[in-house]
């Protein structure tokens, strides 16, 4: 039965959020709540010579100032600071020593009775630094860039064939730094009860936080436990813990009390961000349009201490059709704090050159930036020459176009006119990964027709809570009001972190495999019922529906499902199954999306408006089409963010941070937003899963960068390669 | 050497959502954090402490500040509405049902803000399209990108009000 998948279901946890109910992790209240309040380094690198904390000591109500010289004990392996998807390198340790590997880095935590207290206390701690020499400029550092060492396979001779190819486009796409600035502002609070500690944090990954701080701490599994019911966004920040959760629970233990640390905007610029990244491509095709070539070499940014890197350059790997490529990806140590997951890290960033690039070449062959995609379409992933599990980017170019268009349009840049405003049309192509991860779900049926749902898993904004309801209901055959979903809390069921779009077919198949286990049961005991009209059945072939257990096929019976627990003396069944996929390596496993963009621009002033933005996207079935929208829509806003408004913007000279706050760090506001027509396009997938789910968090981002810059071009006749595109780069 | 007293409080009353709340508060606590910290009013929310993202958004005596750049000392004798008021006897205020109906959130953390901001731009009357709209709630910033979600919500309270 499917009442509820694949319908537009309002969230679950709606009245929760516009009532104000919903509690997030820095909202938690506790007797004698102590405020912490950070300190962070005004240097890039270097070591703390002495730490002056008498005066903020002196203000009444201030508690203490924690520095690495009066911490409490922590943890002296780089292993035990590794979080589940912590990258190659040793972890950064707040207050662990007097090193300074980031400007912003925390160096002292203020602990006082009230929060205004622990802020002006903090203003009276003195810092002397001993500073060394630093670089944190990615393109002056290019040249000492080192290559990964996990390079693709180049195929054939790519440099040969670029250099005896007919038409060739080679150029550098620079995109710059950028932060999440999730509207929450990280937070931790501690509550202490007598050695054990129940922490609320703001994070994708309630069991990573609870591991890790066991591990640092050298606590006991049940000394720690860790909440975050409530996320106010993440977008790939909340993915590792962050340092205000060690810091919140470092003062817990040094003062045995409750403590609340919460990180202003300011400092929420020295935890992780998308890497600045230069991105080289090159294309060489015949004139007919298909493509000999291809190479992409990326080199990005990261911190001295951690390899951060994310696949930039495979998905011109996979997408396209080409005889010869060659993919590279380098890294440059630079005196910063680690880079982190960033929605559709790689993708977002590396598909946008790609996209640019193919529209570059589409110019120089006078062919429709369309049919140039249509020419190198590969029903194939071309990296492992493997058929996918589904694959209908086909279908989404023409939906899309047909939806925007696109036959309307007039190759020739400059040549559409809105009034006194130029007109420009721009598309590109999205991809992203459909993955999934063993995740477990305990579900709880009781007497009276309810079922409660558990598991780890956070839902960060994504709409978990909905839809591992809408799957539950479906599965029990029950009203969705009679589920409720409880989630984020480390002592529920297995579940990893929140991420990489995995969530939503994780989660849906652990609820299906519980559910089925509860079926199973539910059958076992109709069928032993006295006079059951369910005695010959066969239990793995019943239906729950509308509250009662059916057989299937002819002469089908039924009998309710709380006669059943009545008869059987039972009050409530409780299964909690682990779900996981089987290893496929034969198919891929993508999602994809066309997108389509208008920009008008206003010559005489420079300002570029989005006024269009049609987004066809193929990602299996939708579970829920209402908030599934959602995320794409709120994805294409972010790749007009990318494409025209954010950059974090470092003055080298100090190694420090230019803008960091959300005033002049600009995300896209209410007026920067027009029309966004998001279009699903049906693509059943019976091979990936059982309820052909791909996930939906980071595919709509991808492309849309590029959809922009491509339509800027067609708009100006002007090819701006380094992002974001803002106004002084077009009047220039 | 520098001055390290702190300020001495001083008694305030507050009517917040219909009820009288009498306060000893230090000058330099905001409105924000009397709300949140003071009253355990957490559902408006601070975003950024700096008038930059309009999550503190609430009405004093029926018009919309940004409640973390307003002192509480300097609204004694006021009448605060916060998100925890919109709503009456259980039934939920146009706009929050209009928020749902349009799945105007996702993280839900901007909503309060939002949805008071658009409380008290119904109230002003001064928007009359979507393009008014967006304008004149462009202080209130949502991350999760729900914008025009956002206008849908305000065009479907606007037109029952």
């Amino acid at each position: 039965m499917n009442a509820y998948v694949g319908t537009a279901t309002s969230r679950v946890d709606g009245r929760a959020k516009v009532t104000g109910a919903a509690k997030y992790a820095g909202e938690f209240s506790a007797n004698g709540l102590v405020h912490g309040f950070v300190v962070e380094a005004s240097i890039p690198r270097g070591r703390i010579v002495r730490i002056d904390t008498d005066e903020a000591l002196k203000v009444a109500g201030v508690l203490d100032v924690l520095t690495h010289a009066n911490r409490p004990p922590l943890a002296d392996k780089d292993d035990a600071w590794k979080d589940e998807v912590a990258p190659e390198g040793s972890p950064f340790r707040p207050l662990y020593d007097d090193r300074i590997k980031f400007n912003g880095q925390p160096i002292a935590l203020v602990l006082a009775e009230e929060w205004e207290t622990a802020k002006f206390a903090a203003t009276l701690v003195r810092i002397d630094y001993e500073q060394d020499e630093f670089v944190t400029d990615l393109e002056a550092e290019r040249g000492s860039a080192n290559e990964m060492d996990k390079p693709h396979k180049p195929r054939g001779d790519a440099k040969a064939a670029l250099a005896a190819t007919g038409l060739r486009h080679e150029a550098d796409y620079l995109l710059p730094t950028e932060h999440h600035n999730p509207m929450e502002l990280f937070a931790t609070t501690t509550v202490w009860d007598d050695g054990r500690l129940t922490v609320y944090d703001k994070t994708q990954g309630v069991q990573n936080v609870q591991k890790y701080l066991c591990s640092v701490f050298g606590k006991k599994p049940d000394e720690i436990r860790v909440l975050s019911p409530y996320v106010g966004g993440a977008f790939g920040s909340g993915l590792r813990p962050q340092y205000q959760v060690v810091l919140a629970t470092m003062a817990s233990l040094a003062l045995k009390r409750s403590v609340r640390v919460v990180l202003t905007r300011q400092q929420m610029y020295g935890l992780g961000y998308r890497p600045m990244t230069i991105e080289r491509v090159a294309l060489g095709a015949g004139p007919d349009g298909t493509l000999d070539a291809i190479t992409h070499e990326a080199i990005a940014m990261t911190s001295r201490y951690e390899d951060f890197s994310r696949n930039d350059t495979g998905w011109a790997e996979q997408l396209y059709k080409s005889p010869n490529t060659y993919f590279s990806h380098k890294l440059v140590d630079l005196d910063v704090a680690t880079p982190c997951d960033m929605r559709a890290p790689g993708a977002a960033t590396g598909v946008c050159a790609l996209e640019c690039a193919m529209d570059e070449l589409a110019v120089a062959l006078k062919l429709d930036p369309l049919e140039l995609r249509l020419k190198c379409y590969s029903d194939r992933d071309q990296s492992e020459d493997l058929p996918y599990t589904s694959k209908q980017l086909r279908e989404c170019y023409a939906r899309g176009a047909e939806a925007f268009g696109w036959s309307r349009r007039d190759p020739t840049p400059r040549s559409m006119r809105d009034g006194k405003e130029l007109v420009g049309w721009g598309m590109a192509t999205g991809v992203w990964e459909a993955l999934q991860m063993p995740v477990a779900v305990r579900i709880v049926l009781t007497a009276n027709g309810h079922a409660e749902v558990s598991c780890a898993a956070s839902d960060i904004g994504t709409g978990t809570y909905t839809i591992v309801a809408q799957v539950a209901a479906d599965a029990l055959g029950l009203p969705i009001e009679n589920i409720s979903v409880r989630l984020a809390d480390s002592t529920l069921p297995q579940a990893p972190v929140e991420g990489g779009s995995w969530m939503a077919a994780s989660s849906a198949h652990a609820v299906l495999a519980a559910a089925e286990d509860i079926r199973q049961e539910l059958a076992r005991l109709a069928k032993a019922m006295p006079d059951s009209p369910l005695a010959d059945i066969d239990t793995h072939n019943v239906t729950l529906a509308n509250g009662m257990i059916a057989s299937n096929g002819k002469n089908a019976a039924a009998v309710s499902i709380a006669d059943v627990m009545r008869h059987s003396n039972l009050e409530r069944i409780e299964k909690e199954k682990l779900n996981e996929f089987a290893e496929d390596k034969s198919h891929a496993r993508n999602t994809h999306s066309a997108v389509f963009a208008e920009v008008t621009v206003d010559e005489e002033l420079g300002v570029i408006r989005v006024t269009r933005v049609v987004s066809a996207v193929a990602a299996g079935r939708i579970l829920n089409t209402k908030t599934g929208r959602s995320q794409i829509m709120g994805s294409v806003v972010w790749g007009i963010g990318m494409a025209l408004h954010e950059e974090t913007q470092m003055d080298h000279r100090f190694g420090r941070i230019m803008n960091a706050n959300i005033a002049e760090y600009h995300i896209p506001v209410n007026a920067d937003i027009h029309d966004i027509n998001v279009i699903f396009v049906d693509e059943p997938d019976e091979r990936i899963n059982k309820l052909g789910i791909k996930g939906l968090g980071e595919i709509g981002i991808v492309g849309v960068p590029a959809a922009i810059a491509n339509a800027v071009y067609h708009a100006t006749g002007k090819r701006i390669r380094r992002f974001p595109i803002t106004l002084d780069k077009l009047l220039e | 050497m520098a001055d390290t007293t702190i300020p001495e409080p001083i008694p305030i009353n507050l009517v917040v959502n219909g009820e009288r709340r009498a306060l000893e508060i230090v000058p330099w606590t905001t409105l924000l954090d009397a709300l949140r910290d003071r009253l355990e009013l957490t559902g408006t929310k601070k975003g950024c402490d700096h008038g930059q993202c309009g999550a503190c958004t609430v009405l004093v005596d029926g018009r919309r500040v940004n409640s973390c750049l307003t002192l509480a000392v300097m609204k004694d004798g006021a009448e605060i509405t916060t998100i925890e008021g919109l709503a009456r006897d259980g039934t939920l205020h146009p706009l929050q049902q209009a928020f749902i109906d349009h799945d105007a959130f996702q993280c839900g953390y901007c909503t309060p803000g939002q949805i008071c901001s658009a409380a008290g731009l119904l109230a002003e009357g001064r928007a009359r399209d979507a393009d008014e709209i967006r304008e004149l709630m462009s202080g209130n910033l949502c991350r999760c990108g729900a914008y025009p979600n956002i206008v849908a919500a305000i065009e479907q309270a606007m037109s029952r009000s």
